[in-house]
C-alpha cells in the first residue's frame, strides 16, 4: 500500500533511485502515524467507513453478485480516474476527458459503420484519434502555458460539439448505428466488455483491467524514472527542467495517457451497449477528477498516489449503487451521494492532518 | 472527424492522415456482415412541395444535446417545413432562460410564426406575450398540454405525458404484473416524473421510482441491476426512452431477475428488441407527427386560417401502444429515424 511521494525530494534524488526518502523527520515517527500520513490511508478508511455502513444499512450488499455490480460501477470510473489523477499528479487536469470516452466509441462505431469494415479497424482508428486528442490537449498547454482548465474546457465544448454534428451529419441519427452483427465484434466484445464467473457470480472484465492497471500505474510511478518526471514536473516545473527532466514529453504523454484511458473506456461502452448516443459523457469528467482528488491527489500537482484514487472511485461506486441497494428515496439521491462523498473527504483530511501534527 | 475545427485541422492532419493509412491497410479487412452496406439508405416522408409563397418559421425547444428523441421531431419538422416551402430555423436549449432568449431571437426574425415546448412555462410567458403583442402566431407541442391554453398559444400537439403513464400503468395490469420499477433518467423534468406519476395512479400493483445517471450509460446499467437485485419482487421495468430500455435488457440478465421490460417511446434498435421479445412493448407519442404538425399547422393557418383541434383541444399524437403484434409496421420507419 505504499503508493506516495512528494515532488521536492523526487527532483533532488537521482532518478530511478528508490522511493523511500531518507528523509530524518519521518523516520522518528511511529510506523501507525507515518502510515496515518499517506492520502492513500486516509481514502482507504474512508472506503471502508463507506463499506461497512452500507453493509449495515443495506442487506443485499451482502451478497456477492451486488459486490460484484458495485465493483463493475467503480471500475468505470476508476480505469479513467487512473490516468486522470497521474495526469493530476503531474500538475494538470482535463476537462475534456468524459466526452472523450464517448468520442472514442463515436469513432470506432461510425467509422467500421458507414465504410462496413471489421470493427477492429474502428477501434484502431478510435485509438489514433483519442491519443490525438490527448496529444493536442498536451502540446497547447506546453506551447501556451495557459491553465490546462481553459485548454481542455475549450476541448470539452469542441468535443461536445463535434459528437454531436459529426453523428447526425454521418448517421443522420444522433445516436450511432447497431453495429453488433459486424465481422470482429465478438472478439472486441471479449476483450473489452466480456464477464466470467467466480462460483455463481458473474464479474465484468473491466474490473479485473481497472486493478491490473492500478498495479502497473503504481509500478511506473514508483519504480520507474517516468514515475519521477511525474512528481517533478507537477512540484515544481522549472526545477524539474533545470535538473534535466523532460517537461514538455513528461505533460504531452500524460494527457495522451488520458486520451488512452478514454479510448479503453470509450470502446468497453460501445461493445457492451452496440450503439452510443452522442449526448453521453457530459459531467463524467468531474467524477474522475473527484475519484483522483478523493483518493489524495492534490488539485496542486507533485503529491498522490495511483492506488488511492482505486478507492476514491470504489467509493463512488459504492455510495451510488448502494443508496439502491439500501432502497432509500431515490429524490435524496444526489445529496446521499454529496452527503457521504464530503464526509469521505473530511475523514480523509482529518486523518491526514491528525497523523502530521504531531 | 476534427476537420469541423478549423483551428486544431493543421495539429489534427498527422492524426488523420496516420487514421487514414491504417483504414488504407486494413482496407482488406471489410465486414461481410452488418454495417451500411446492409442497410440501405432511405428519404424521408415526401409528399411534393407547396406553391405558397416562402415563409419562415421558428421551431425552438427543450432538447438537451445528443437525444435520439428530439432528433425525430426536428425531422418531422424538416419534412413539413420542405414540403409547405417554409424556412424552418431551428434552435433548442433545456434551460429554460435561454430558451426564452432564442424565442426573443424569433420575434427579432420577425418569423411568420413559432413553435415552442412548454418544459418550463412560466419562464416563457413573457416571451410568448411578447410574440402575440408582435403579431405572430405561436403553437405549442411535445410539452405543455396543461398550460398552452393560459399562455393563449393557439394549438398544441402533443402526449399527456399523464395520460400516457395511465395508459401504460393499465397496460401493467392487464399483464398481470404486480411491482413495477419506473426508471426516471433525468431528475427533476417534469415530463418524466407525470409519466411515472400516471403509471402509479393506474396501476394496481406497487411502483417505485428509480434515478440514474442518463449521461452514463455504464452507470444506469448498474443502478438498475442494484435495484433488481435489492428487491427480486420487481417483475416490470418502466423505462423513459428507448436507451435506456435496451439497456436495462442488460441489468435483468445481470440481476439474473425475470423482469418484463416496457419503455416510453422508440428507436430503430428497439424495434428490434420487441420483435425479438426481450422489450414487451412501448408507449409511443410519435415525437415525428408533433414536429410535422406544428410546422404545417402554422402554414394552414397563414393559408387558409385554419385552427387544428378548433383552438379549444389539444391535438394528441399518443399514446400509441406499439407491441410485437404491430410493431413490424412501425420498424421500417423506426429505420430511417422518424418513428
Amino acid at each position: 500500500m505504499s503508493g506516495t511521494q512528494h515532488a521536492e525530494p523526487a527532483v533532488g534524488t537521482p532518478p530511478a533511485s528508490g522511493p523511500e526518502q531518507a528523509d530524518g523527520r519521518t523516520a522518528r515517527r511511529p510506523l501507525a502515524l507515518r502510515l496515518l500520513a499517506r492520502p492513500e490511508v486516509g481514502v482507504f478508511l474512508g472506503a471502508v467507513a463507506v463499506y461497512v455502513f452500507f453493509l449495515v444499512a443495506a442487506p443485499p450488499v451482502r451478497e456477492g453478485a451486488a459486490m460484484a455490480n458495485i465493483l463493475y460501477q467503480s471500475s468505470t470510473i476508476g480505469i479513467m480516474a487512473l490516468p486522470v489523477a497521474l495526469l493530476m499528479i503531474g500538475g494538470e487536469f482535463d476537462l475534456s476527458s468524459g466526452v472523450a470516452v464517448i468520442t472514442s466509441a463515436l469513432t470506432a462505431s461510425m467509422l467500421s459503420y458507414q465504410l462496413t469494415m471489421n470493427v477492429w479497424v474502428g477501434v484502431v482508428v478510435a485509438l489514433a484519434v483519442s491519443l490525438g486528442i490527448g496529444f493536442l490537449n498536451g502540446w497547447m498547454v506546453v506551447r501556451t502555458g495557459l491553465p490546462s482548465f481553459l485548454i481542455t474546457l475549450g476541448t470539452f465544448l469542441i468535443l461536445q460539439g463535434v459528437n454531436l454534428a459529426v453523428t447526425k451529419l454521418v448517421t443522420t441519427n444522433v445516436a450511432t448505428d447497431d453495429i453488433s452483427d459486424m465481422d470482429g465484434f465478438g472478439q472486441a466484445r471479449k476483450v473489452f466488455a466480456s464477464s466470467f464467473h467466480i462460483g455463481d457470480v458473474q464479474v465484468k472484465i473491466t474490473i479485473v483491467y481497472w486493478l491490473v492497471f492500478a498495479a502497473l500505474a503504481t509500478w511506473v510511478l514508483l519504480r520507474t524514472r517516468y514515475g519521477n518526471w511525474i512528481f517533478a514536473v507537477g512540484g515544481n516545473k522549472e526545477s524539474a527542467r533545470a535538473v534535466g527532466v523532460p517537461v514538455t514529453f513528461t505533460k504531452i504523454s500524460l494527457f495522451m495517457l488520458v486520451g488512452l484511458g478514454a479510448w479503453f473506456v470509450g470502446m468497453h461502452q460501445l461493445f457492451t451497449f452496440n450503439t452510443v448516443q452522442s449526448g453521453e459523457g457530459v459531467g463524467q469528467e468531474l467524477i474522475y477528477i473527484s475519484a483522483a482528488v478523493i483518493g489524495g491527489c492534490l488539485l496542486t500537482g507533485g503529491a498522490g498516489s495511483a492506488i488511492g484514487p482505486v478507492f476514491g472511485a470504489f467509493m463512488f461506486g459504492m455510495v451510488q449503487q448502494g443508496i439502491v441497494y439500501a432502497n432509500w428515496n431515490p429524490d435524496w439521491f444526489k445529496a446521499f451521494l454529496g452527503v457521504m462523498l464530503l464526509g469521505a473527504v473530511l475523514i480523509n483530511l482529518w486523518v491526514s492532518r491528525a497523523a502530521t501534527r504531531r | 472527424m476534427e476537420s469541423s475545427s478549423p483551428s486544431r485541422s493543421r495539429s489534427i492532419a498527422p492524426v488523420v492522415a496516420m487514421a487514414a493509412a491504417v483504414a488504407l491497410t486494413l482496407a482488406g479487412c471489410s465486414s461481410s456482415s452488418g454495417g451500411k452496406k446492409s442497410d440501405e439508405s432511405a428519404d424521408g416522408a415526401s409528399a411534393g412541395k407547396a406553391s405558397t409563397p416562402r415563409m419562415k418559421v421558428a421551431l425552438v425547444t427543450h432538447q438537451s444535446p445528443g437525444d435520439t428523441f428530439w432528433d425525430i421531431v426536428r425531422k418531422g419538422a424538416e419534412a413539413a417545413a420542405a414540403k409547405d416551402n417554409v424556412e424552418l430555423v431551428y434552435s433548442a436549449d433545456p434551460n429554460a432562460g435561454t430558451q426564452a432568449n432564442l424565442i426573443q431571437n424569433a420575434i427579432d426574425q420577425k418569423v411568420d410564426g413559432i413553435a415552442v415546448t412548454l418544459a418550463k412555462p412560466d419562464a416563457l410567458k413573457d416571451v410568448i406575450a411578447k410574440a402575440k403583442t408582435a403579431k405572430i402566431p405561436v403553437v405549442g407541442l411535445n410539452s405543455g398540454v396543461s398550460e398552452w391554453k393560459n399562455l393563449g398559444l393557439m394549438e398544441f400537439f402533443g402526449q399527456d405525458e399523464t395520460v400516457a403513464g395511465e395508459a401504460l400503468g393499465n397496460r401493467l395490469n392487464t399483464e398481470g404484473a404486480k411491482k413495477a420499477v419506473c426508471v426516471i433518467q433525468e431528475q427533476g423534468n417534469i415530463g418524466l416524473t407525470q409519466r411515472c406519476d400516471g403509471v402509479k395512479k393506474t396501476f394496481k400493483g406497487t411502483t417505485e421510482v428509480l434515478n440514474v445517471n442518463g449521461t452514463d450509460m455504464p452507470s444506469v446499467k448498474s443502478t438498475i441491476t442494484a435495484k433488481l437485485s435489492q428487491d427480486k419482487a420487481i417483475d416490470y421495468v418502466v423505462t423513459l426512452g428507448a436507451p435506456f430500455a435496451l439497456t436495462s435488457v442488460q441489468s435483468v440478465a445481470d440481476a439474473g431477475s425475470k423482469a418484463k421490460i416496457a419503455t416510453f417511446d422508440l428507436n430503430k434498435d428497439l424495434t428490434g428488441a420487441i420483435s425479438k421479445g426481450t422489450i414487451q412493448f412501448a408507449v409511443d407519442q410519435q415525437p415525428y407527427l408533433q414536429g410535422y404538425l406544428a410546422i404545417d399547422s402554422l402554414w394552414l393557418y397563414k393559408n387558409n386560417g385554419n385552427y387544428m383541434g378548433g383552438g379549444e383541444q389539444p391535438v394528441l399524437t399518443g399514446p400509441a401502444f406499439v407491441d410485437k403484434s404491430n410493431v413490424d409496421a412501425v420498424a421500417a420507419y423506426a429505420a430511417k429515424g422518424t418513428r
